[in-house]
């Protein structure tokens, strides 16, 4: 049995615990804004926070997350109005928007660290996060802009 | 399991198809046209409908409901067709709902949403289907106040008479107007160009939402009761079959409940799945894990040598010969033998994966009288024809659900995904089944960009005039999918820049060597333009360099003075479906984008050591790009770009903000195809698994700025062009001509990767 919550909620998972977290949540709880692009790290389309950390639910196996804290692109905010959502939103970032809520996600814990990133800190945050519709130039602005940058 | 709430969101389209009270909907057809050779939106199959009753209802509450038969991949479409509606129709935007028209080509015309085809050929019929609803809630307005209907007005989402100052809401004319005729085609007014509130500006993206807050449903999101999950473990080898396996230790994994066989496909393989073995279980790493415990045993077939070292060298040798000739302008070989001087080389582009972040993924729930899909799918036609066939079933009874797709580019216009779905669900009696590919599936077995060797020469003479041009294209055809053996390139691959070049050059020759196909190939984002243009960009800017001119200058040389070309004078028996006569070749937008990015960028200031700018210009899709990219080449040849300068004409413009993303988009894509891009076969295998082998450009690899320059966008007089792919081709070359200014050395092979490593 692992204990532990999502976006607040308390969840019992008697499963497999090598269930990925990934699945646990797209699959067994329902919850599909998290996303699956490779199930390897590669790409950050799966980025959840865990204890307030960025991590990739594809790695994370629910039987190693007991008592932690898990926070997902549905419980980033409450009216999907925090700064990187309405960044995002002003600067029209997403094409296809698949990989943006792992953008965002990532955005997010940057920003939490390190409220003024500069050019590097961005480029090093966000360099495991793939866009196969190439918004990169546009993520950037958008970080700047939730940071009060620009 | 509860179904999402966006799954309802789907089911909300029966609202407008089935008309709840309070919706009206036209009931008119208009004419037939008259039956004749077809060209655009035509000349596709199931043709172009434009009858509003199909496509718009109003409900009461003066909801306009707009049903979208184009799929949603990142392109904006959604939004596009709701500002076009919007602004036709005098509505305002915000209550223009848009609805995702399920699959069905017979009752809505095409819906195979690629070749940037979207808002070139959708425009004119949705202004249409606007003004003629317009036109009847005017009418009924007209009728109620009893005054001529050239009195009335639509104003923000309401009808109005000046003279007396009365307004009526759309809502509350929406059921009168439903009783209305549909106004006769000859008899619409659309409105004029000046008059524009939504198109050509730029408006809220109406997804924003959904996509900044994980509520966007795609296909790989769809939820059905009682489904269970499925992966296959698929032939490693095209045409590869099962010999034997064993599931034993598979049946034993926690939460599988079921293996089956898929039959391998029988020739031509088409769209059909490769067959293999499925694993379906309750959820998806259940089945992927479950698939790791297979025990199979392949037969590799006949493509098991499949080498992309050797196949080069096949390509190159077939390159070396005289091959199919494909067009044929004067005397080449009498222009060669005569030049001052002649200058030969030869380019390789391997082949690609098209690998969206959403990778294949498909819901399907098959019973005995009837089909359903839940999908990303970038033509649900194909969907419906292949499960109505392969379980005997009418195709009125296949429905298809079209969900967001997260990123095409090619690979989400085959169905394969969905018939596997379907035959696992078909396997466990009809229960809904997910069959998800995992990204190890995506990229071994996707219908890859072809791999392509061209060579191109050309004979100047005294004065430096190209006077004989000749390009062999050695490639595998995207053909053999559909006649087993076809070893030439198709007309449309040949029209993708080959046979399509409008370099004012007497003397000019394309060929077509055999090439055999051992893989899938299939489209990728702007298709053969990719190896196409980056052999004579590059090579244009390699004839500058031998004749000691600017590349700017004599690419403007050699694609000569403005002018149109007939495409039938340079053998092109495409021209991208579009009628010649509305589509000549213009010359004259060519050089106006080529001087366009060239004057943004800078073209010819000074850089300091180790930078660079290099240009390149293409059309494709008949829209016309040109891009400068200025690079940075490090000590050690590492390579950044600070700046890409992208001038690009597609005619008129409904969403600026959209065309301007998929330019930066297209760009992207193109640096990372040239910088790292490349699938390898290797005992017919894919080398490549995941994003380690297959590397993508990541964001400390783009472009530091990526600037668009958009010209002619308000042409509303003229017919519209494609904007998906034709910011992709002109992008390798562009790259690979300033690399050369800012180091001397001429990159011919892509990918770039490290070649310049060591040699700065």
């Amino acid at each position: 049995m692992s204990k532990f919550t999502v976006n607040g909620k308390a969840q019992n998972f008697n499963g497999d615990p090598e269930t990925p977290l990934l699945w646990y949540l797209r699959d067994i709880v329902g919850m599909t804004g998290t996303k699956f692009g490779c199930g390897r790290a590669l790409c950050g389309a799966c980025t959840v926070h865990v204890d307030g950390t960025a991590v990739r639910s594809c790695q994370i196996q629910v039987g190693d997350i007991d008592g932690q804290a898990v926070v997902t692109i549905e419980g980033l905010s409450a009216d999907g109005n925090h700064p990187v959502q309405k960044a995002w939103r002003d600067l029209n970032v997403a094409q296809c928007g698949y990989c943006q809520v792992g953008q965002i996600m990532q955005a997010a814990s940057l920003l939490k660290d390190t409220p003024k990133p500069t050019d590097q800190q961005i480029l090093d945050a966000m360099s495991g996060n793939i866009c196969r519709c190439g918004t990169y130039p546009r993520i950037r602005a958008a970080i700047k802009r939730a940071s009060g940058a620009a | 399991m509860t179904r999402t709430p966006e799954i309802t969101n789907v089911a909300r389209r029966s609202v407008l198809l089935g008309l709840t009270a309070g919706s009206f909907v036209l009931s008119i057809g208009l004419p037939a046209r008259a039956q004749e050779k077809k060209f655009g939106g035509e000349g596709m199959p199931g043709g172009v409908k434009d009858d509003p009753k199909l496509f718009l209802s109003v409900a009461e509450d003066g909801t306009v409901n707009l049903l979208c038969i184009r799929a949603e991949m990142g392109q904006g479409i959604r939004t596009g067709f709701q500002t076009v509606i919007a602004d036709e129709l005098g509505a305002d935007l915000g209550r223009v709902k848009v609805l995702q028209a399920p699959g069905n080509q017979t009752k809505f015309g095409n819906m195979d949403t690629d070749g940037s085809r979207s808002m070139r050929h959708h425009f004119g019929p949705l202004r249409r289907i606007a003004a003629a609803t317009r036109q009847m809630l005017a009418e009924e307005a007209a009728t109620k106040w009893g005054v001529p209907v050239t009195e009335v007005k639509a104003d923000n989402h309401g009808m109005v008479h000046g003279p007396s100052n009365r307004r009526l809401e759309f809502g509350a004319l929406a059921k009168g107007a439903a009783a209305r005729p549909v106004p006769p085609q000859d008899k619409l007014v659309l409105k004029p160009v000046s008059e524009f509130r939504y198109i050509g500006k730029d408006v809220p993206l109406i997804d924003n939402l959904d996509f900044t807050t994980g509520k966007a449903v795609y296909g790989i999101d769809a939820r059905v009761d009682g489904m269970a999950y499925a992966v296959v473990a698929r032939p490693p080898v095209l045409g590869g079959k099962v010999k034997s396996f064993d599931a034993a230790k598979a049946m034993k994994v926690p939460g599988v409940l079921k293996v089956i066989t898929i039959d391998p496909p029988t020739p031509p393989i088409v769209f059909q799945p490769l067959g293999g073995v499925a694993v379906i279980a309750e959820n998806t790493f259940a089945a992927i894990k479950g698939r790791s415990q297979l025990e199979i045993q392949w037969d590799d077939g006949p493509n098991a040598s499949y080498d992309s070292v050797q196949y080069r060298k096949t390509l190159e040798e077939a390159a070396s010969k005289p091959g199919q000739v494909v067009r044929n302008n004067g005397d080449v070989d009498k222009a060669l033998a005569g030049a001052a001087k002649r200058l030969t080389a030869e380019y390789y582009v391997p082949h690609l994966a098209q690998s969206p972040m959403e990778p294949p993924s498909a819901t399907a729930r098959v019973t005995a009288d009837a089909c359903e899909v839940w999908v990303s799918i970038q033509n649900a036609e194909a969907i419906r024809t292949d499960l109505s066939k392969r379980f005997n079933v009418p195709i009125d009874k296949v429905t298809v659900n079209n969900l967001l797709l997260g990123g095409g580019f090619g690979r989400k216009s085959k169905p394969d995904f969905a018939s596997e779905a379907a035959i696992c669900s078909h396997a466990m009696a009809g229960r809904p089944v997910k069959l998800t590919f995992t990204r190890e599936d995506d990229l071994q077995h996707s219908f890859f960009h072809t791999v392509s060797v061209e060579r191109v020469e050309a004979g100047v003479d005294a004065s430096g005039k190209a006077v004989a041009w000749l390009h062999r294209t050695a490639a595998p055809t995207i053909g053999a999918l559909f006649v087993p053996g076809a070893n030439h390139e198709m007309p449309l691959e040949l029209a993708m820049g080959a046979v399509d070049n409008p370099f004012d050059i007497p003397n000019f020759r394309v060929e077509n060597p055999e090439a055999a196909a051992h893989t899938r190939v299939g489209w990728f984002r702007s298709v053969s333009n990719i190896p196409h243009a980056f052999a004579i960009q590059s090579f244009a800017a390699e004839l500058a360099t031998e004749l000691g001119k600017d590349p700017k200058d004599y690419l403007l040389e050699l694609i000569g003075p403005a002018r149109l070309i007939d495409a039938s004078a340079m053998s092109d028996a495409w021209l991208y479906g579009e009628d010649p006569k509305r589509y000549p070749f213009d010359t004259g937008r060519l050089r106006a984008v080529v001087e366009k990015a060239a004057s943004e960028a800078g073209w010819g200031r000074q850089l300091p050591k180790g930078r660079g700018l290099g240009i390149a210009a293409h059309r494709s899709f008949v829209s016309y790009t040109a891009v400068v990219t200025e690079v940075a080449v490090g000590p050690k040849g590492e390579i950044t770009i600070p700046r890409v300068d992208i001038a690009f004409d597609c005619g008129a413009v409904v969403s600026p903000d959209r065309v301007r993303s998929q330019l930066e988009g297209a760009c992207v894509q193109g640096v990372s195809l040239a910088m790292l891009g490349e699938i390898s076969f290797k005992n017919g295998r894919p080398q490549q698994t995941n994003f380690d082998g297959y590397e993508l450009t990541r964001i400390d690899g783009a472009p530091t700025e990526i600037r668009t320059h958009l010209v002619n966008t308000g042409a509303f007089d003229k017919p519209l062009g494609g904007v998906g792919e034709p910011g992709v081709p002109p992008v390798a070359p562009a790259l690979a001509n300033a690399i050369f200014a800012a180091t001397g050395k001429r990159i011919r092979s892509l990918p770039i990767r490290d070649q310049l490593a060591g040699k700065v």
